[in-house]
């Protein structure tokens, strides 16, 4: 792969429009309502093996992968500086593999639990996974993780995110099947309405030479209001949701600075987090954290797709020039306002509605693209166009009729629910039976979860089918690097010993010491690339030799 | 969407042979009206999935920090 010259044209995407490298991350909440005292860090532990022992099954050989952890920078801040170990937060350390080793979890659980939970062949538990799709699943704090493989558009992005959901649906299955664990229930939201928040987080590919200070003014308007279409709903308002009603966003109220490097505490609407996990040089990874985890297919479209289409704005200096007075103050505001009227004070002295700055955005995209050619119905890059049209069909619902929203727009669908109970039965907002649909509403399980019971009656819509959701289950995106590491955890598992965004570490008999394959483009290590090595090699020894210009074998 | 595609052969057959235009996908807004029907059948089911005891649930629900 390195061998390979630049810039060739499969290696680049249309500019100025929704295709981009993109990925996401979900912590799930964890609960294990038979034994409420459960280690959250230990029960998010089993969930990993789980899948370990479920791959194990499905793989020769064993699916299952440690994670690399060379290239973690968490503590590079994008605005050009570094902070210093000692005075980071201990969550950002992110570095470090949180191995449990069997010393630390005897001395925090007892002998007893460790024997009973079945540690690996080293003596550890395993915290972290790479996936045959070419995700990652690892304990991150207290939460089970998933973080899908990179893809380039906001379609795969669906799949392959939808695709953790059943990975996570997996796990819960497993774990319930063993008389010997707790049941473990796994949701797909943002806050346990007590005070503490978990993260969905979004990563975006852009060239190094955006400045920085582009990208915040950029895209700060956009981050207040985007959640009009993309929030996923909340009952009760403040960290501790202790103030009765319902809000639109579940992650609001829990940020309370405009830009900053913490993703745990004094969370920022924009991240500095400057991990590229690529070529550092030429590209940044942008790390957005202020994001609704989404279970409705098409609020998790937009959220992606248009926010793609805004970097593209901002890229092409097209970004609208408006900036929000007091940003924390008014995503707060009108996340708290389900009728969509509250308005923010710009600093131009304009008053206006969340709906009207994304007015703003989509008129800016869709010259852009127009522009560009990427939203040509024959020419075009085949997402573009459809990405604007569900972006203005859902600003014109939000406007004119709301409820006709409630199938695609996530708070307004877990809205909807809430409104038929409280009608039906008179239920104030603040009855528990609501609090039960607003947290059952991101349960993983099919049967439990009420997203899920409303997809079953096609009072959600689609954006891709379930089929493609099962394949992106076992298969990695073929359009980017995800395909090269997937492809080499599902066919040479046993060999590899390592893998992480942009490396695959082999340990094969007969060829010395490891061999670190680095993966630093993110649109190499395609299956047009790379597919034919993998179609043609059976064992890891030969395609390795063949990738890396080794001399071949010596004869038995 | 699924059950129109496989429908629309068998209503072209009946019909004839000339390309009758093809009827248009239903709506969003069209999907919806549908959805406002039948509320009642859906919470009745959602009676029947719901965890008991909801306070208790509910309250138990406690998370560590997370991202």
């Amino acid at each position: 792969m390195t061998a390979r010259p630049e810039g060739l044209p499969s290696e680049k995407l249309p500019v100025g429009g929704a295709m981009r490298v993109m990925g996401s991350e979900t912590e799930y909440g964890i609960h294990a309502p038979s034994a409420p005292g459960a280690n959250a860090t230990m029960m998010s532990a089993r969930i990993i093996q789980a899948y370990a022992n479920l791959t194990r099954q499905r793989a020769a050989g064993g699916a299952e992968t440690r994670w690399d952890y060379t290239d973690e920078e968490p503590l590079h801040d994008a605005r050009g500086w570094t902070v210093e170990r000692s005075a980071a937060d201990p969550s950002q350390l992110t570095d470090r593999p949180p191995v449990l080793d069997a010393e630390a979890v005897a001395l925090a659980y007892g002998r007893q639990e460790l024997e009973a939970d079945g540690s690996d062949e080293s003596g550890s538990l395993l915290m972290n996974m790479v996936l045959g799709n070419g995700a990652r699943l690892y304990v991150d704090h207290a939460h089970p993780e998933y973080s899908s493989p990179e893809v380039t558009n906001p379609r795969d992005i669906v799949a392959w995110d939808a695709a953790g959901d059943l990975v996570a649906l997996a796990t819960v299955r497993k774990v319930a099947a063993d008389p010997d664990l707790p049941a473990i229930n796994l949701y797909k939201n943002n806050t346990d309405n007590k005070s503490v928040s978990y993260g969905s987080h979004e990563n975006y590919l852009m060239p190094r030479s955006v400045p920085f200070g582009d990208i915040v003014r950029g895209l700060t308007p956009f981050f207040v209001t985007r959640q009009v279409i993309c929030g996923a709903g909340r009952l009760g308002t403040g960290q501790d949701g202790s103030i009765s009603g319902f809000q639109i966003s579940q992650r609001a109220d829990f940020f309370e600075a405009e830009v900053g490097l913490e993703t745990t505490i004094r969370r920022p609407i924009i991240n500095t987090r400057d991990e590229p996990h690529a070529t550092a040089d030429k590209y940044r990874r942008l790390h957005v954290i202020i994001g609704d985890a989404n279970l409705s297919q098409v609020s998790n479209y937009l959220k992606f797709g248009t926010t793609a289409l805004v970097l593209s704005l901002i890229e092409a200096g097209q970004a609208p020039k408006i900036e929000v007075h007091e940003p924390v103050a008014g995503l707060q505001a009108i996340s708290h306002d389900t009728s969509l009227t509250a308005t923010v004070r710009l600093l131009d002295g304009r008053r206006v509605t969340a709906l009207d700055i994304q007015w703003m955005y989509y008129e800016a995209a869709a010259k852009l693209a127009q522009e560009t050619g990427v939203s040509d119905s024959f020419t075009g890059d085949g997402h573009t166009r459809d990405v604007l049209e569900r972006w203005e069909s859902t600003l014109g619902l939000l406007g004119n009729n709301p409820a006709g929203a409630a199938s695609s727009v996530e708070w307004l669908a877990k809205m909807s629910l809430l409104d038929g109970y409280r009608n039906r039965d008179g239920l104030e907002w603040n009855d528990a039976r609501l609090g039960l649909v607003d947290l059952q509403w991101s349960d993983v399980r099919p049967e439990k979860g009420l997203y899920y019971r409303m997809l079953s009656r096609d009072r959600m819509q689609r954006i891709v089918d379930d089929a493609t959701i099962s394949r992106a289950v076992v298969e990695p995106p073929t359009d980017t690097r995800a395909y090269f590491r997937g492809k080499c955890v599902s066919s040479f598992g046993k060999d590899v010993v390592g893998a992480s965004w942009d490396s695959v570490i082999f340990d094969v008999p007969g060829i010395g010491k490891l061999q670190r394959v680095p993966t630093r483009e993110p649109l190499r290590g395609t299956e047009a690339l790379t597919g034919p090595l993998f179609r043609k090699h059976a064992t890891a020894g030969a395609f390795l030799r063949e990738l890396l210009g080794l001399d071949p074998a010596p004869p038995a | 969407m699924a059950a129109q595609e496989q429908q629309q052969p068998q209503s072209r057959d009946v019909e004839s042979e000339a390309d009758a235009p093809e009827a248009p996908p239903a709506a969003p807004e069209a999907q919806a009206s549908v959805a406002t029907q039948g509320v009642d059948d859906l919470l009745d089911e959602i009676d029947g999935v719901l965890e008991s005891n909801a306070e208790e649930f509910v309250r138990a629900f406690v998370q560590k920090g997370g991202q």
